[in-house]
Order: C-alpha cells, then structure tokens, then sequence
C-alpha cells in the first residue's frame, strides 16, 4: 500500500463530482431505459439500435452525457469500494481507477461516435 | 425468583463467551446485571462504568449485538428472551472483557480540531450569542454528546476505513463551526473533508438511529460536507 494520497481539496472535488455526476446518471438512465422499452422491436442489437439513431444529433448528445456521467461517477465509486472492501488506498488505487475512468470513456465515446457519423 | 442467562465476553481480541445464571429482579438494568456477575459471580470480570444515571458515557457496551448505554437499557426491553449476551463495543480494541480502549476515538476528536479555539482574551467583552440564531440552533442540535462511543461502535464505515474520523469526532467538530466565538473554523474544515473525514460517511444514519442522546450525527456530518465543498470550490481548502 502506498502512502501518496491525493491532497484533501482534490478528495472533496472528487467526491462533489461523484454526486454531481448521480444527479445526471437519475435522468439519463431513466430516460435510457423508457427509450429501450419503447423502441426496441427486435432484439437488442447493435444493427437495430444504429439503424434507429444513426445521424440523430440530439440522441448523440444524449449519449455523450451520458458516457461522460459514467466515466465520471463510476471510477470514484470503485475507488471507494476498493478501498473499504480491500484497504487498499493510495497511489497505485488512483492510477487503477483512472485507468477504469479512461477505458470506460473510450468505450463509450467510440459508441456514440458510431451514431454521429 | 426467576434466573437470567447472561453471556459475557472473556478475555481480549480472542476470547470467548461465558455463561452466568443471574436473579431477575424488578426494574433492573443491564449494568444491574453485570455488577452483579463481577461481586457475587466472578470477581476478575473487567468492565467500566461511573454514574450509573446516563450522564458520564462510560458504561456503554454490546447488548445483544446492539452498543447500548448499560445503565440506561432495562433487561426488560432487551431480555425478553431470558437470555442477555454482553460483548465490548465493537470498532475499539479490547483491553479486557468488557473494557474497551477509547484511545483511538478521543485521538480522532483532536485530529478533528474538535478543541474550543477561541480569539479574545478576559479582557474582552463577552460575545452575545443570540439563543434562537440559526447557528446557535444547530450547536444546540448536537452539542450534548458525552464522548460515550455508541456512535462509534455502530459505524459501518469506522469497520471499513480505520482512518475515518467516525460520526462523534465529526459532530464535535460541526459545533464549533456554528460556534460564533471560535475562530479555527479553516483549519477545522481541512482537517474534517475528504476520504478519512465526512467525505467517507455512507449516510447509514447506525449512528442518528443508536445515539441514547438523540442526536443526529448525520445531520452534522450533512453539515459539515456542505461547508467543505464550498471550501473547496473557493479554493480555500489547505491540507489539514
């Protein structure tokens, strides 16, 4: 375990962006959800969610803060969880989430790439 | 008369429960039971208490997996079952029996900054605090904690993360931050925010629902994130 710790401002700002980024996350997954209900017909499928939202810059909007929400709140939460289940805190735990924090942006970046072009 | 089953804790961080047949008796407490195991039963029984009336905090342990005060918890709400079981409070380490060592918990009230600062001298007029200000309200909300370590003891999260501060020590603090005359309130916010202080609260609200003063240390904590964050915005939130 290391003892590096992030400064204390920076575990404060941390956590605000956690509960700022939940107050995004309540809409969007709602809204996500009543989307999936509504309008998937036949399967849940890669072709059939491109073939409905390809080129919709509102629904591309949508998504991108939605993937930036995620990115945000879910790496800080693991942080938390790391640390409490595992007492595992310091350096190498940030570098772990902020790895998390970026593949997941990736991940959901390139997704609604695919629906912009 | 009609006998009591009573397992105590023996011993330290290992040990082991010991069975004892104490006499019922009409209106009797728990720290009833237990002074009457260690003067009539077993005379090396390790326990602590002083006032015997809910004012001093010392006497607070695990009764039937809950911390309770021992001198203010009848047998009658908590040994309907006839059987008792008595255990140090959790999330200390136990000097014996059921004798806790409060080190910790005292030293995080001072890591919390949670001593009065005050900036005038004698001679000095008395500050006027207005008994019904909205400051004055929320230092009365919280200011009759007696250190007794219930709180503590119930925290989920003092489990998980040993450095946490853990809900007493953070609800000392938020007195003084509504405390008009004291004057470290920026040092008190730095030492309080982040990972091992209000930041690290879970809301499981163990402590507001066990505290035997009916205090709210959640509300405090509440009060004391909402402080820092604004701190922080304001870069105003130095290492502590």
């Amino acid at each position: 375990m290391s003892d590096e710790r992030l400064s204390v401002r920076t575990q404060v700002l941390l956590w605000t962006a956690q509960r700022a980024s939940a107050a995004v996350l309540a809409i969007c997954v709602v809204v996500h959800l009543a989307t999936i209900i509504y309008a998937v017909r036949n399967g849940l499928s890669a072709a059939e969610i491109l073939g409905r939202t390809r080129g919709n810059a509102a629904w591309a909007a949508f998504y991108t803060l939605f993937v930036a929400a995620i990115a945000v709140h879910a790496p800080i939460g693991l942080r938390t969880i790391l640390a409490e289940t595992f007492s595992w805190r310091g350096r190498a735990l940030d570098i772990t989430v902020l790895a998390v924090a970026l593949t997941l942006a990736m991940w959901g970046f390139r997704a609604v790439y695919a629906v912009l072009i | 008369m009609s006998t009591l089953c009573v397992a105590v804790w023996r011993g330290q961080e290992s040990g082991r429960f010991q069975e004892f047949d104490v006499p019922r008796r009409e209106s009797q407490t728990v720290l009833d039971v237990v002074t009457y195991i260690q003067r009539s039963l077993d005379p090396t029984l390790a326990y602590r208490f002083a006032c015997r009336v809910g004012m001093c905090g010392s006497c607070a342990m695990t009764v039937n997996g809950r911390a309770r005060w021992t001198c203010r918890t009848h047998v009658d709400k908590v040994g309907e079952s006839g059987r008792l079981e008595i255990a140090p409070l959790h999330n200390l380490p136990v000097v014996r029996d059921l004798v806790t060592d409060m080190t910790d918990f005292f030293d995080k009230w001072a890591r919390a900054r949670g001593q009065f600062q005050g900036g005038t001298t004698r001679k000095d007029e008395f500050a006027r605090v207005a008994p019904d200000s909205p400051a004055r309200r929320l230092a009365d909300a919280a200011i009759e904690c007696i250190g007794c370590g219930v709180c503590y003891s119930a925290c989920d999260v003092v489990a998980w993360n040993p450095a946490y501060l853990g809900p007493a020590a953070l609800n000392r603090a938020w007195t003084l931050m509504n405390d008009a005359r004291d004057t470290g309130n920026r040092a008190r916010l730095a030492a309080v925010a982040g990972d091992a202080g209000c930041h690290a609260c879970h809301t499981h609200m163990s402590c507001s629902e066990r505290c035997p003063k009916q205090i709210a240390p959640t509300a405090s904590i509440a009060g004391l994130k909402r402080a820092t964050i604004a701190a922080a915005l304001r870069g105003d939130l130095g290492d502590g």
